[in-house]
């Protein structure tokens, strides 16, 4: 679904129509109170239209032509903006209706009896409450979230990640729960309903989707506030201005008092509206654009948090790390050829199934040619690993081979009346300090060697570690393994910090002890044990693929289950913020050249000699204004392109940052007013409109 | 501008910059109660003072308390300054008899000194008793002064601390301030002045038989002080003689010593520091002038000190400076190209080895333009407000900048303490718009800057366009308002602007032809300083208690340095936009435009 | 509130006591000790011990044998010393070139062959009404005039303008200036000499 669809063109156009439409159904009092900035503007356009009607009826302050050409730009304004905002909202809202079809009312199989086999009676999904349990089949779908508390199956869950390959859910572990709308393609579950109607993860996705819980952010409400600071020192500045002009007139005794229509033109050119305008459309469009990367944030605290993360805790495995660690090299023991360990190992590993197991069969192969042998011609008994002795191995011909951790081979070898030579130990001590899992391989009570199982560090995962590192942000690693490994991964993989032989509760105590020094920490998690940690955290990821109470923990839940994205979330938090801050800075530099414009043209009759800030050289008072007004709405206009995608995110510390910001917004706001209202001025001359 | 100003100029930064650094830290020590030298003189004083008043000095306020004492405090100053004027006919120390002072005027003056404006509607020598300059503006110049200060000191607790409510008790640090700062530089500078020939005496005025004996002509008036007025209704004029000259004296050095000091800037005679007795040499001139920013730039240091990050300081105080240097370029080169006016009369303006030249009008020949200039730039810069030229007498570029620089909101250098806590509540603008920038919610010295301190911060910045422009709009429209004004024309307007926008923002200059003792200037500007100074005090102790209760931020990478050129930089566009956006449109109708007709029509 | 009464009263008191009596007292002890003349005013006495004047305050001349100092704008008259002020006339003001005419006339009037553009600081009112200085082209500018008034050479007049001539303090600080009525009280000294 819905990356796809939803990186649609900015411009589709069935989303323009629409939020065309939805520019004008913006248009009541309601609606443009929410916004101070633009609801100031929407005055001035009331006030203007009253202004103009008053010309028709003969009593004009300017001519009906001007003050109508000056109204009808205002609303422009207004209009636009709402554009803005209809147009980051329209994304969202196709999402949200893509996510209804998912939610169609499915018929439950209520079991009366919590388990496989017992009676049920059909009802309503929609009547599920929390605490029931349901029997889903093949072909049914899930009538509601939940875990599975019996059975295995594969499950479609297309409709909720877009990913059309099946995925396993199980009872226990980390996967077992399962989301309402989606589907079970084999075999059956049993699930314990978890969440009330209204209440389910497809619920709340489709409200934040749609914005019906959208609250304004932190940030968003302290930059509303100096908006509002902004727009009342303007108001002062413009209404004060009649009475000042008044005077003028009188003391210099020539020309007219400025009139409304160019104080109100003058004051909306001078309020911020390029980020009033496009504010809220920045903060839907960046839970969209979270959404492009298929999270969803329950809040837009939670991506504005985002962007302000000082601390990452990485799990290893799966996010630093490839999942499997990998045989990477034979250490013999003093006496034994390395192509005899290999040999043994291999014949140990021929029937283990895990990663490592096949890793050790591969390694062998490649290295001394040595085939995998047809395990039932050779006669052999394989011994599966156990948590009692914690080897695996074979017996054959005579020969015991073993291969485990190193205390529980020592422990063999001793018991086989074996001696466990030092230099064993010493062997096995180098490899963990490389970061590698030491496997020890014996033969009866003779010690073989070791087998050098190395955790693969992800390609590229250091030059994002780097780049955070710029970013400002501490990264953590967090594994169960020793200090040593520990240390030999975290050196490898470019991380700043790692907790080493974690356990739920070191994790828990590590954010807390960050959040003391007041420093705001982010995490993913997906088991159920990471769900104190989730909760804690300030930004919590749940993969989708974890338990229920992972994603009930989190604030933010990656579809996609990939542990890196935690990295893009940064990203769009800090786009937001910037976004804001660089319109901000855009909109009040803009100021400068439409004081410039206006200034001279409002009092040209009371004092001609103003003309000498006429800079620009605009060709007649009325074109003066009008075109400062015009550029004012179409900036509105030509923004929102980059309102929608944010501005780019570029690693490069603090202070640099804000410099290069401060010279594209800052004074590209002081110079792109000067060029585009001398343009507008230019268009209107040649056109003869003024 | 010849060599000699520019050397002026450069010796005064030196000074200013070099003397800043050790009374900064002295004051930080002395917030911080360690042991100084006058400390250990003056510590059973202190004691003495804490027991008499039964203040708990160990005892810390919430910013509510503390703003409470603040205002109770000051009102009571205030109405023991009013109380003063309008009694001083039959109180002591009034050798030249002078009558009780109007209730408006009076009302006016208490509001002035208690805010550390300094407003002066009235005629130093010609209408304040000793008793009531001694024991109502002196005091008030000291008192005021470290109100100013203490605010200061408990919003840098604000930053210093963490996880607390209070924010220091705000009895000790006015005491301190007193004692230990204001006190002691206060006599040093007095004694010096008067080396130069400032007057310090309760003698009654001296009277000296002039060269030339003196004719003049004065209305003559009935017995109830109307002009009499001849057939045609011209007024009768008699001639006088005179043979002598009333010399005013008083205890002068004494207050202008702190008046200068304290940034309040109230003068002893009518013409202020353009007195020969308040400011007799060019000497004397400099170290004035040295006393107007030194406390204010010294405060930057104290500061970046007691923040633990001196760097911080230097940022502050490099933004005032730069702002300033390029502001007294600009004033002083508007004032030595002079009034074409002037020299198609064939006065001679230019600058030459005989004579400063330049616009001499209103100027002193002692100080010349550049010191005319750069004091003016100074006294506006700092909230002070004294004046050893007539403002109203500039050319109009020349003019605007002292008014464009009050406008700015006192923070280039500004007030003592109420010029860097406003410079403060910009650098959290500045910081919030820049972490914006960069993608974080933005921090100040550890501390985060969320929407309750942009709310206060906007308060601080609305409140003072708001007294000038709704109040010069006031003045304007209202025919109480314009029959003060003296020049005609664009100038007239200057004025009224410049009043309103000196007691909005508690300077205390003037462009001093508009007759501001009039009930309604006196109530209006009342008012204005009145708002402005404690409207913006208590959001500062607010935003201070705000601090002082959340958590550190700690520094990483990723933190916005603020101690660097860059952030010195964004600074300083942050004050002039808001102040050049604010003000453009009403500066244009004033000097602006009368500097074009300057220029068009000489 | 009511609990801070008690240390806002009692303190505004005794710093009242402090600041507005204890120091201003001490200053002028210490003053009256140590620099008397200045702290009384810098007055000038002739050789009875009457006052004539103070070297900080300048006093007004109209004759053409004095030296003029800069227009005095106060109020009822010129050089009032109990009414410091400027003129606050305007840059733009047509009073303000008025007056500079008028004063231009003045000068003219009695020095007529004198075409020289006038000094500014000698037509345009001073800041305090009291400026006892005006600049050396000012002097200069009248040196002709005040000689020939006194009919003395002009060389000697010149004279003793350069020998009132107070350089820059410590050849930096301020401009370079003449004291009037010093300069006065020195023609009439040195007409007194000259005389018997």
């Amino acid at each position: 679904m819905t990356h796809k669809a939803l990186s649609a063109s900015l411009f589709d156009s069935d989303l323009l129509k629409q939020a065309v439409w939805e520019a004008f159904k913006k248009l009541t009092p309601q609606q443009q109170w929410k916004n101070p900035v633009m609801f100031v503007v929407y005055l001035g356009s009331l006030l203007t239209t009253c202004l103009w009607l008053q010309t028709l009826a003969g009593a004009g302050e300017e001519s009906a032509g001007f003050i109508l050409t000056i109204t009808v730009w205002l609303w422009f304004t207004v209009l636009f903006a709402n554009f803005a905002e209809a147009a980051a909202e329209g994304r969202s809202k196709a999402q949200a209706a893509f996510l209804r079809t998912a939610k169609r009312d499915i018929a439950a199989k209520k079991l009366d009896e919590p388990r496989y086999g017992s009676d049920y009676s059909k009802i309503a999904g929609s009547s599920l409450v929390k605490g029931d349990v349901v029997l889903i089949e093949a072909g049914d779908f899930v009538p509601g979230d939940g875990d599975v508390i019996e059975g295995v199956a594969s499950v479609d869950e297309s409709a909720i990640t877009g990913e059309s390959a099946p995925v396993i859910r199980e009872s226990g572990g980390d996967f077992s729960s399962v989301t309402g709308g989606t589907r079970v393609l084999s075999d059956w579950l049993v699930v314990r309903i978890s969440a009330n109607p209204g209440e389910t993860f497809l619920d709340r996705m489709i409200s934040m989707v749609e914005g019906a819980k959208r609250q304004k952010t932190p940030n968003e409400i302290a930059l509303t506030i100096l908006l509002v600071a902004l727009t009342l020192v303007f108001l002062m500045a413009t209404v004060t201005l009649l009475p000042f002009s008044l005077y003028s007139v009188e003391t210099s005794g020539s020309g007219h008092p400025i009139s409304i229509t160019v104080l109100v033109a003058l004051l909306v050119c001078l309020i911020p509206t390029t980020i009033g305008g496009l504010l809220s459309a920045i903060g839907v469009a960046g839970i969209g654009r979270m959404m492009q990367k298929n999270v969803i944030a329950t809040s837009g605290r939670a991506v504005e948090a985002a962007g302000d993360v000082d601390v990452l805790l990485l799990d290893k495995t799966g996010t630093i790390t490839l999942g499997n660690r990998q045989a990477a090299a034979f250490i013999p023991a003093k006496g034994i050829s390395e192509k005899q360990l290999a040999d043994a190992a291999q014949l140990a590993s021929l029937t283990d199934e895990t990663p490592e197991g096949r890793s050790i069969v591969v390694l062998a192969k490649q290295k001394f040619g040595l085939r995998e042998r047809d395990v039932q011609s050779l006669g052999a008994t394989f011994i599966h690993f156990s948590a009692q002795t914690r080897m695996s191995g074979v017996n054959l011909q005579g020969r015991q081979i073993r291969k485990g951790a190193e205390d529980a081979i020592k422990q063999y070898v001793i018991e086989q009346g074996g001696r466990f030579p030092d230099q064993m130990q010493k062997m096995v001590v180098d490899v963990a300090r490389r970061g590698s899992t030491p496997l020890v391989v014996a033969d009866s009570k003779q010690a073989l060697g070791v087998i050098e199982l190395k955790d693969i560090v992800k390609g590229g995962i250091k030059e994002r570690f780097i780049e955070l590192r710029q970013m400002g942000i501490k990264t953590i690693m967090i594994t169960g393994d020793n200090r040593l490994t520990a240390a030999a991964i975290a050196a490898e993989a470019g991380v700043d910090d790692f907790l080493a032989e974690a356990t739920p509760e070191a994790k828990l105590a590590l954010i807390r002890q960050h959040q003391a020094d007041g420093r705001l920490v982010a995490m993913t998690g997906d088991g159920t044990n990471d769900a104190p940690a989730l909760a804690q955290a300030d930004v919590a990821v749940a993969m989708n693929s974890g338990t229920q109470a992972a994603k009930e923990a989190g604030n933010m839940v990656d579809l996609d289950s990939n542990p890196t994205k935690l990295i893009e979330i940064v990203e769009t938090g800090k786009q937001m913020l910037m976004t804001r801050g660089a319109l901000t800075t855009f909109s009040v530099a803009n100021d400068v050249a439409k004081y410039f414009a206006i200034i001279p043209a409002a009092f040209a009759t009371t004092y001609p000699a103003l003309n000498v800030l006429n800079v620009m050289g605009l060709a007649t008072p009325a074109s003066a204004i009008l075109s400062a007004v015009i550029f004012n709405a179409l900036i509105i206009i030509a923004l929102i392109p980059l309102a929608l995608k944010g501005i780019k995110y570029q690693p490069l510390g603090a202070e640099k940052l804000l410099q290069n910001n401060l010279l594209v917004y800052g004074v590209g706001g002081l110079i792109v007013p000067f060029i585009g209202i001398k343009a507008i001025d230019l268009v209107l001359v040649t056109m003869n409109l003024v | 501008m010849n060599e000699a100003g520019f050397l002026q100029i450069l010796i005064y930064l030196i000074a200013l910059l070099v003397l800043s650094k050790p009374l900064g830290v002295y004051m930080a020590r002395v917030y911080q109660d360690e042991s100084i030298v006058a400390n250990t003189w003056f510590a059973g004083l202190e004691r003495g003072l804490y027991r008499l008043c039964g203040i708990q000095d160990k005892q810390d306020m919430r910013w509510q308390q503390y703003a409470g004492a603040l205002l109770v405090f000051n009102l009571l100053g205030l109405l023991v300054v009013y109380a003063l004027q309008t009694c001083q006919d039959w109180l002591p120390l009034n050798p030249q008899t002078l009558p009780a002072i109007a209730p408006d005027s009076a009302l006016n003056t208490a509001i002035s000194f208690a805010t550390n404006t300094n407003w002066q509607g009235y005629a130093g020598e010609a209408s304040m008793s000793y008793l009531t300059q001694m024991l109502g503006l002196t005091v008030q110049n000291f008192l005021s002064a470290a109100s100013g200060m203490a605010v200061l000191v408990a919003l840098i607790r604000g930053f210093s601390r963490r996880n607390t409510s209070s924010i220091g008790n705000f009895w000790v640090d006015m005491t301190r301030t007193t004692l230990y700062i204001l006190l002691p530089l206060s006599l040093l500078l007095a004694i010096a002045l008067v080396g130069q020939g400032v007057v310090q005496t309760f003698d009654r005025y001296a009277t000296v038989k002039l060269q030339e004996p003196l004719t003049y002509s004065t209305p003559t008036v009935d017995a109830v002080g109307h002009a009499v007025l001849d057939a045609q209704g011209h007024p009768i004029t008699q001639t006088q003689q005179s043979q002598e000259q009333t010399l005013a004296l008083g205890p002068a050095a004494s207050q202008i010593a702190i008046k200068q000091l304290g940034t309040n800037g109230g003068g002893f005679f009518n013409a202020n520091s353009a007195h020969p007795y308040e400011n007799p040499t060019p000497l004397s001139n400099f170290l004035e002038m040295l006393a107007i920013l030194l406390i204010p730039a010294a405060l930057c240091h104290t500061f970046g000190f007691l923040v633990g990050d001196s760097r911080q300081g230097w940022t502050l105080l490099a933004a005032m400076t730069l702002v300033f240097v390029a502001l007294v370029f600009v004033t002083v080169s508007a004032e030595q190209h002079g009034n074409p006016a002037l020299t198609s009369l064939g006065v001679d303006q230019a600058s030459s080895i005989q004579q400063p030249g330049g616009n001499m009008e209103g100027k002193e020949a002692r100080f010349g333009i550049v010191n005319s200039a750069l004091w003016a730039v100074a006294t506006t810069a700092a909230s002070n407000g004294s004046v050893n030229a007539m403002h109203d007498s500039f050319t109009p570029i020349g003019g605007m900048i002292p008014m464009w620089l009050i406008q700015l909101g006192e923070v280039i250098f500004g007030g003592v303490g109420s010029g860097l806590y406003g410079m403060i509540v910009f650098a959290l603008v500045a910081v919030f718009i820049a972490g914006l920038m960069i993608g974080r919610t933005p921090e100040y010295l550890g501390k985060k800057i969320e929407a309750f301190e942009m709310q206060m911060a906007a308060v601080i910045i609305l409140i003072p366009p708001l007294l000038v422009l709704g109040g010069t709009a006031l003045a304007v429209m209202t025919e109480a308002g314009k029959a003060s004004i003296l020049n005609p024309g664009a100038h007239g307007f200057s004025e009224v602007l410049y009043a309103l926008s000196s007691a909005g923002n508690n300077n205390g200059s003037a462009f001093a032809g508009l007759s501001a003792n009039v009930p309604f200037y006196n109530y209006l500007l009342g008012l204005a300083m009145l708002v402005s100074r404690y409207g913006l005090m208590i959001p500062v102790l607010a935003i201070a208690g705000s601090l002082a209760a959340k958590k550190h931020v700690p520094v990483g990478p990723g933190t916005l340095p603020t101690h660097t050129p860059l952030f010195a930089v964004l600074l300083i566009i942050t004050v002039l936009m808001v102040g050049a956006l604010t003000f453009v449109p009403a500066l244009a109708l004033g000097p602006i435009v009368e500097q074009l007709h300057m220029l068009a029509h000489p | 509130m009511t609990s801070y009464f008690r240390p806002a009263v009692t303190l505004l008191l005794l710093m009242t006591i402090i600041t507005g009596g204890f120091y201003p007292a001490l200053v002028t002890l210490l003053a009256q000790s140590v620099f008397p003349a200045q702290a009384n005013g810098s007055l000038i006495r002739d050789k009875q011990g009457q006052a004539i004047g103070s070297t900080q305050i300048g006093q007004g001349f109209s004759q053409a044998r004095y030296f003029w100092g800069r227009p005095s704008a106060t109020a009822p008259y010129p050089y009032n010393a109990t009414a410091s002020g400027g003129s606050n006339l305007g840059p733009t003001n047509p009073a303000l070139r008025d007056a500079v005419a008028q004063r231009i006339q003045a000068l003219q009037q009695l020095d007529l062959d004198n075409h020289a553009p006038v000094p500014v600081d000698l037509v345009t009112a001073s800041a305090s009404g009291l400026d006892p200085h005006i600049s050396i082209a000012a002097a200069n500018y009248q040196v002709k005039r005040v000689a020939e008034a006194r009919q003395l050479p002009e060389s000697k007049v010149r004279d003793l303008v350069d020998s009132h001539i107070e350089p820059r303090q410590w050849r930096v600080f301020g401009e370079a200036r003449v004291n009037v009525l010093g300069l006065n009280l020195a023609l009439d000294a040195a007409a007194q000499t000259a005389r018997p």
